[in-house]
């Protein structure tokens, strides 16, 4: 039988979201792993396919909204195409991680609650902690972790990315 | 392939030969971001090129000469990248790939030790051939972290041959139920998450509960910042924690199981996800398990980044795909979880510790830790300490064994170990509280900890040294629980927020008399009137600070000034003239140019100009520049 939703030609961009809805059974009780999943394609959660997903499953947009802020892995605005986290755990903060935090958004002009950069290049966030406290401070850039750093060595990491995306 | 394995992997039965040689490289997370893959690259081309044969795979005959592998990890995260060479018991420290050369042509060709990249006790000036005699590790007594650091994790066969579901295999076919409970109750196993509640009456009350359908869920959620206990276990020897958490599943008669990880942790994911399927394939885990004709079910589940799902309801509350929001107490989980049918929820720890004592009896168990809390347990200690990593000591060894004899003790800002430099040790995390000098003879368990106002918690140890403001870590502990705050009761989510803007007050040099008082009253406030773990806790870290650094606090508050010249907006940086020798560095590197002075005669920091960035104290090696 052919589903209400399954996308037609207007609804192209949603196919991968019906798949995974279709993976996880259009359970509501999946609704996290599902949300993982779509960030996991988008990178991020765009309000009209949080909106879709709330229709397929049939619960409220604001359950899925209510979902979708209440967790700090899940975005609702795009990211730039580099994160940089910065670890702020207790082992971190004790071993100065901010004065890192603060250089880094120095040298890419982030002011104020400011997190992604105009160009879209870099978003800068912190996290709580990433398990690697041995090592502390720690900044994770793109996913490799740079152990004991320091101001100026978090600024060279950010500097070697902006010299490969200019060459 | 069936359950039958176990016999044919009877560690007494294999391996009858001579030990073979092996090569371990750690693996671990810290190791990892210090290029230990690329060393395990270096081993496998070098070791190739000696003509040495080499395997990868675990295999219970030694069928080649050498076997190279990478574990999980090691615990020394401070040294890594670490090499293990077997049966020579010899630890290699921060070995970079050029070093691998060394290591085959001397070590594994000749047998002799290369002496450069041995561990050198800063204390004695000895090299340290291995975990024998590196004071790290022979004060500390490991069994959840046995294995880990030697076997592979992502084979299920070495963890046969080691023993492995040997515990559930006995749990599943020849003990009842009563009889496993019995005996984790008789082992006196608390929960290692944190409030350590008898894992024996957990089971019990959910054993009882007739009902058809029950759940186990594993808490991986380690959420505390600054401890990664959780996350090394499952990524050195996740097999253990599936095994412990099959058992649990055979105790209360649960057909269905989770675990509930961390996302921040990809590596334990991908571990326990592998260990998962690997037993499912073996016909551990299916619809016959262990060929019981009983089916048993796991899957692994990742968490979406909120601290308060490491609360029971609230993680129960997420898997069920609501926003993680705790709900009141009783109904318990155990009668009420997880889609309103009995639930047990256990920690990862608490689990690997389970198979321990169905294995070795809960007799052998007791013979370690104190008798309130019998065992061993594992923190991660981290901050000023000289070796930072992951230890497992049993409970009731003093604060003074773990910081200074294992973790050798406090360093200053440059890494240096300070004699005198303790100023105070943070455990429990963001519900915990601080131990200071006074407490380092104390030892470390449940009950006396909760005496003093602080709490083992997961496990996180944080030392911090002389330079450390406490204001500034209750405010950095109250930042964390003010955002991590779910928001349903209104003492947390508005109390937190106040306790933090006083906190904020007090830093900034705004506060009054007043504001300490109404804080303590807050505090106190937020404790009583929270729904969860959260926020009964949140407030710790401003009590215990209160209690042991009025002191600091009166500082900022009466004389707008901080001791440890951390706090930016009271620091006055200034040179003192006696230890300044005038060496115009701190001048070269001040970039505001508010540092003046002729060359061999003392400076001075004009207050006006500088902007308080802390570079000239960081630079003056004389430690002339003091109040920053």
């Amino acid at each position: 039988m052919r589903h209400p939703l399954t996308p037609d030609g207007n609804g192209r961009k949603f196919v991968k979201v019906f798949t995974i809805l279709e993976k996880h059974g259009r359970k509501p009780s999946r609704l996290v792993p599902i949300l993982q999943a779509v960030q996991e394609e988008y990178r991020y959660l765009p309000e009209e396919v949080l909106t879709y997903v709330a229709t397929a499953l049939d619960v409220s947009p604001a359950r899925v909204f209510g979902v979708a802020t209440f967790y700090s892995h899940f975005a609702i605005k795009p990211k730039g195409k580099h994160i940089v986290r910065l670890c702020d755990g207790t082992a971190c903060h004790v071993k100065d991680s901010i004065p890192i935090l603060d250089a880094i958004r120095k040298r890419l002009k982030l002011e104020g609650k400011k997190a992604t950069t105009d160009d879209m290049m870099f978003t800068v966030e912190t996290v709580a902690c990433l398990g690697a406290c041995g090592l502390a401070p720690v900044v994770v850039v793109d996913d490799q972790v740079h152990g004991q750093m320091t101001p100026e060595n978090g600024v060279k990491l950010v500097e070697e990315i902006i010299a490969k995306e200019q060459s | 392939m069936s359950a039958n394995i176990l016999n044919i992997l009877d560690p007494a039965a294999g391996n009858g030969g001579k030990p073979q040689r092996r090569v371990i490289v750690c693996a671990g997370t810290g190791c990892v971001a210090n290029g230990a893959y690329n060393v395990i690259k270096a081993f496998e081309q070098q070791i190739k090129a000696a003509g040495i044969n080499v395997t990868t795979e675990f295999k219970p005959e030694a069928t080649r000469d050498l076997r190279l592998n990478k574990s999980g990890c090691q615990g020394f995260c401070q040294m890594g990248p670490l090499v293990t060479i077997l049966p020579d018991e010899i630890l290699y420290n921060k070995v970079k790939t050029e070093d691998v050369a060394e290591i085959v042509s001397q070590t594994l060709v000749g047998g002799k030790v290369v002496d450069r990249l041995l561990y050198v006790d800063p204390a004695t000036k000895k090299h340290c051939k291995g975990i024998s005699d590196i004071p790290f590790y022979q004060r500390q007594q490991r069994f959840v972290l046995k294995e880990c650091g030697t076997i592979d994790p992502e084979s299920l066969h070495e963890y046969i041959h080691h023993g492995g579901y040997a515990a559930a295999k006995k749990a599943i076919l020849k003990m009842t139920q009563e009889e496993i409970v019995q005996e984790i109750t008789k082992s006196g196993l608390r929960g290692r998450g944190g409030g350590g509640f008898p894992t024996g009456r957990k089971w019990e009350a959910a054993r009882t509960q007739k009902n058809a359908k029950k759940y186990v869920i594993c808490n991986a959620d380690e959420g505390d910042p600054g401890a990664f206990m959780n996350r090394s276990v499952m990524e050195g020897n996740p097999h253990s924690v599936l095994e412990g958490l099959m058992i649990a599943a055979r105790a209360i008669g649960a057909d269905e199981t989770f675990i509930y990880v961390r996302a921040e942790y990809p590596l334990a994911v991908a571990r326990m996800r592998r260990a998962v399927e690997d037993a499912q394939k073996m016909g551990f885990l299916g619809d016959n398990a262990f060929g019981s004709g009983q089916a048993l079910n796991c899957e692994v589940l990742e968490g979406a980044g909120a601290f308060v799902c490491g609360e029971e309801t609230a993680m129960i509350a997420s898997i069920e795909g609501q926003r993680g929001m705790p709900r009141p107490k009783p109904p318990f989980p155990a009668q009420s979880g997880l889609w309103g049918k009995p639930t047990i929820i256990n920690n990862v720890e608490t689990l690997a510790h389970v198979v321990r004592v169905i294995n070795q009896g809960a007799d052998v168990f007791r013979q370690l830790g104190s008798t309130a809390s019998p065992g061993t347990k594992t923190f991660a200690l981290t901050g000023h300490v000289a070796n930072t990593g992951l230890i497992e000591v049993p409970f009731g060894t003093t604060l003074r064994e773990v910081v200074l004899n294992i973790g050798g003790g406090i360093t200053d800002r440059r890494g240096k170990v300070k004699p005198d430099g303790f100023k105070a040790v943070q455990i429990g995390g963001p519900s915990g509280g601080c131990l200071t000098k006074e407490h380092l003879d104390l030892p470390l368990d449940y009950d006396s900890l909760r005496n003093v106002g602080a709490m083992v918690g997961s496990g996180g140890l944080v030392a911090m040294n002389e330079k450390t403001c406490m204001v500034s870590i209750a405010r950095f502990f109250m930042d964390f629980t003010q955002r991590e705050s779910c928001g349903k009761c209104v003492l947390c989510r508005e109390g937190t927020r106040q306790l933090l803007s006083m906190l904020d007050e007090i830093i900034e040099g705004r506060a009054t008399g007043e504001t300490l008082d109404s804080m303590e009253k807050l505090a106190h406030a937020v404790q009583k009137g929270s729904l969860c773990g959260l926020g009964k806790t949140a407030p710790n870290p401003v009590l215990s600070t209160l209690r042991y650094f009025r002191h600091e606090y009166d500082a900022h508050v009466f004389h707008k000034h901080c001791p440890t010249g951390q706090c930016k907006a009271l620091a006055k940086p200034s040179i003192d003239p006696v230890k300044c020798k005038g060496c115009t560095a701190c001048a070269r590197k001040c970039p505001v140019g508010a540092i003046t002075g002729e060359k061999k005669k003392a400076h001075v920091i004009d207050q006006i100009k500088c902007i308080v960035c802390g570079a000239c104290a960081d630079t003056c090696k004389f430690e002339a520049v003091v109040g920053v």
